[in-house]
């Protein structure tokens, strides 16, 4: 769960900037705001892979 | 007829305010250290200053050495690429050991200072949020790695010209990404590689039971803290005046509006949290409203030229909410344990920051939130990443934390052999089992 949050996150700022490359206006501003969605879904699993690596040494 | 000499940017009242402005810096690396070793036990109280200031040396000493060669500055080379038909500026290309100092213009050996001092306060950051388990040894190898790989991509691209300052002219976002005083640059980028760290450190033995019941761990010095408010003030209104300066080329009076709005932010944000506080717990809590004014000035950050007071005011006073919220989020519902709140206070805050300023910024250019936006993503979508498995590639080879028999004796005890205090000033309470 660690690796994939991991990847998401990366994932999502390529996305950001392949958006700013080769997109213009409106269509750049969605596809910024999906690459930051996809970082933010990254976040959410690294914070879940570490809340229950924490619980699974305890 | 005599030709007149060209003036340089240090002649200048801009250059001299800024020159005066960046000695003022320092002050916030000593604010955030007193901050850490306050919000720590006294049983870890002179580990953390120690850890501070080799944390300090070794990362002035490695920005001189690299740092700066990749973080460089908009006058200065750097390797671009051409994707899309558009130059990308991805990194800087200075001599190493800053070996071409003497040929170097004016604006840029005064970057260079308020950079090294940049990398500074940036490596108090971890520091906090990994008090009482990271090993001092392991801190210093970290810090080395964060001012020398992570800390001067991201500043090149937002200050020295690279790519997120493109975005203007290579995206028609506003005037590119917007970050004078660093709260990106300094304190996200700072908070989210404190992020990683805590993560794969883990949390201190005796803060969750096994109920997954949090333990309040206060911290052993408040006055300490307090003190320490005051001086990232100092040093902090020093950093934006110069960032102002150097980065957005405002003149000599843009110091005072600097200096207004970024404390309008603090003020507005340590009595949001005070109060909060005040209404929550019925007695205002003092590292709290601590953090909140820290987080004011962190929030204001990002362009505190470009902000009008009533602004400067709101963005504050959302610092202060968000402070307390994250804290507490943080600590109960993520449990991640970060004895100074440095990740709320620095990643947040800092993040709200750059929102803000897309949102107050006073800024004829169309589309700048999402300039702004851009730089989040960054440091969500890289800083975060880079700095989790530099530090994890680390701890395979040197194991971060230190021992449970060692974490029970304080780090003071098991790694440098002293307290910080006479046994008799000792808080009893941090012996007692939770």
């Amino acid at each position: 769960m660690r690796i994939t949050g991991l990847l998401l996150a990366l994932a999502g700022w390529i996305i950001v900037l392949f958006a700013l490359a080769l997109l213009k206006s409106t269509a750049q501003e969605a596809f910024v705001l999906s690459g930051l969605g996809v970082e933010v879904f990254g976040m959410v699993l690294l914070f879940r892979a570490h809340f229950f690596i924490r619980r699974g040494t305890q | 007829m005599s030709t007149v000499p060209a003036i340089t940017f240090t002649e200048t009242p801009a250059g001299v305010v800024c020159l005066i402005s960046v000695l003022f810096a320092p002050l916030a690396i000593a604010g955030l250290a007193l901050i850490n070793a306050g919000l720590g036990r006294s049983r870890s109280a002179a580990h953390a200053m120690l850890s501070s200031l080799c944390a300090t040396a070794i990362g002035f000493i490695v920005y001189v050495a690299c740092g700066f060669s990749f973080a460089s500055f908009s006058d200065l080379p750097s390797h671009i690429s051409v994707l899309g038909g558009k130059p990308w500026n991805w990194i800087g290309a200075a001599p190493f050991f800053l070996r071409d100092l003497n040929s170097f213009s004016s604006q840029a050996s005064v970057a260079v200072l308020l950079q090294m001092f940049a990398v500074g306060i940036a490596a108090q950051i971890p520091l906090g949020a990994a008090g009482e388990r990271w090993r001092l040894g392991a801190s210093c190898v970290s810090t080395a790695i964060f001012v020398g790989i992570t800390f001067p991509l991201f500043a090149h691209w937002a200050w020295g010209g690279g790519w997120l300052t493109q975005l203007a002219t290579n995206c028609g976002l506003g005037a590119g990404l917007i970050d004078t005083g660093g709260a990106g640059t300094i304190h996200a980028a700072g908070g989210l590689t404190a992020l990683a760290v805590v993560w794969i450190l883990g949390a201190r033995t005796d803060k969750y039971s096994d109920e997954e019941i949090p333990a309040a761990l206060p911290g052993h010095n408040l006055v300490l803290v307090l003190f320490g408010c005051f001086l990232a003030w100092l040093g902090l209104l020093g950093l934006n005046s110069a960032g102002a300066i150097i980065f957005n080329h405002a003149g000599s009076g843009a110091a005072a509006i600097v200096i207004l709005n970024v404390t309008i932010s603090a003020c507005a944000s340590a009595l949001t949290a005070f109060s909060i506080t005040r209404v929550r717990f019925g007695r205002p809590d003092s590292s709290l409203t601590a953090n909140g004014w820290v987080a004011g000035l962190v929030a204001a950050s990002s362009a505190p030229a470009l902000l009008p007071p009533a602004a400067a005011l709101l963005i504050g006073a959302i610092a202060g909410v968000l402070v307390v919220s994250v804290v507490n989020w943080l600590e109960m519902w993520l449990q991640v344990d970060d004895p100074t709140g440095a990740i709320a206070v620095h990643a947040a805050a800092g993040i709200w920051g750059l929102i803000a300023a897309g949102i107050f910024a006073r800024i004829s250019a169309q589309r700048q939130w999402v300039a702004q936006l851009v730089g989040i993503a960054t440091l969500i979508g890289f800083v975060l990443p880079l700095s989790y498995c530099l530090n994890w590639i680390l701890n395979c080879f040197y194991h971060q934390r230190i021992d449970p028999e060692g974490e029970r004796m304080g780090m003071d005890l098991s790694e440098l052999g002293a307290g910080a205090y006479p046994e008799a000033v000792m808080r009893s309470d941090d012996y007692s089992p939770h």
